[in-house]
């Protein structure tokens, strides 16, 4: 009769190792299949790898100490845009403690040196040093929505996730972000 | 830019905004840190459930699921009892000998419960 009694609230507790166990496993998933999201979010975020990577560290530490409770509140939505989040706040953390913008916001040699060498790349790299170098002067938040859609390849909702707007902000901030970016790279 | 149409200027900024791969030592090191929270919180976990049942006011709650079981166990027996009364009232010659039919089957159920727990 004891199954009875461990079905209650109250005798969850007993049954706590198997649940952290659980959550553990999901979590080792999520930091497999996002780990590479992170640190390009936090690498083009912040414009340098040593600091990508301390920001990358702490958004998975942070991550692992609330996941109980994110997960639990997602209701099976996917987890991406929450782990952007942390990314997104404690990037802004750093840059408060800092009190200045980063020297380098991207290294462009770094960046093309990371693309695949097909000849679209070797054809277009004028035009990707002008996209890379105009990326830098768009405001924070059309920056960000551009690398959440670029280089994460999020979708709108999940954008407007990670940022904390609706939807339609969402396309609208994306919408102006490009065409803002085309106007800087057009200018001769 | 006016030659690159916008669909090759999407294409353009997909190249600029590539994918960046972490380097090998940030996994070794996140996948070290992360294993240690692991095991650190499991060990946590082990050496407070035994500090808990150390103290007697934490064992209300192994008490009360005992209790539970058991007033569950008396509700299952009531059940199955019910089941048959039909039954025994139908085959008993007075009410005294229903009682005892009754008390009987109770009895039984009981330890076949007993049994099975």
């Amino acid at each position: 009769m004891a199954t009875n009694g461990d079905r209650s609230p109250d005798s969850l507790r007993w049954v706590e190792p198997h649940h952290k166990a659980r959550l553990d496993r999901e979590f080792s998933e999520l930091y497999r299949s996002h780990l590479r999201d992170v640190y390009s979010y936090a690498y083009y975020r912040v414009g340098n790898h040593h600091d990508a990577e301390d920001l990358t560290e702490q958004t998975f530490l942070q991550a692992y100490r609330h996941f109980d409770r994110a997960q639990a509140e997602s209701h099976g939505r996917p987890l991406r845009p929450w782990l952007i989040r942390i990314a997104h706040n404690l990037a802004a953390n750093l840059y408060r403690d800092r009190s200045r913008r980063p020297q380098t916001p991207i290294d462009d040699s770094t960046v093309l040196s990371a693309m695949h060498t097909t000849e679209d790349l070797v054809e277009g790299r004028d035009e990707l040093a002008r996209i890379i170098a105009g990326i830098k002067h768009l405001p924070e938040e059309r920056r960000e929505a551009l690398i959440m859609r670029f280089a994460l390849g999020m979708d709108n909702r999940e954008i407007a996730r990670a940022l904390g707007k609706t939807d339609g902000a969402t396309k609208v901030l994306l919408h102006r972000a490009i065409k803002q970016l085309e106007e800087i790279v057009t200018v001769p | 830019m006016n030659e690159i149409a916008h669909s090759d200027f999407e294409r353009m900024l997909r190249l600029a905004l590539a994918p960046v791969d972490p380097p090998d030592d940030l996994k070794t090191r996140l996948e070290l840190t992360l294993q240690e929270l692991t095991d650190a919180a499991v060990d946590e976990l082990e050496s407070w459930e035994l500090r808990a049942m150390r103290d007697p006011r934490n064992w209300v709650r192994p008490v009360m699921a005992t209790a539970v079981g058991a007033t569950a166990g008396t509700a299952l027996v009531i059940l199955r009892v019910r089941a048959h009364q039909k039954k025994r009232a139908a085959a008993s010659r007075n009410p005294l000998d229903l009682a005892q039919r009754t008390m009987r089957a109770a009895a039984s159920e009981a330890r076949k419960l007993v049994r099975r727990g």
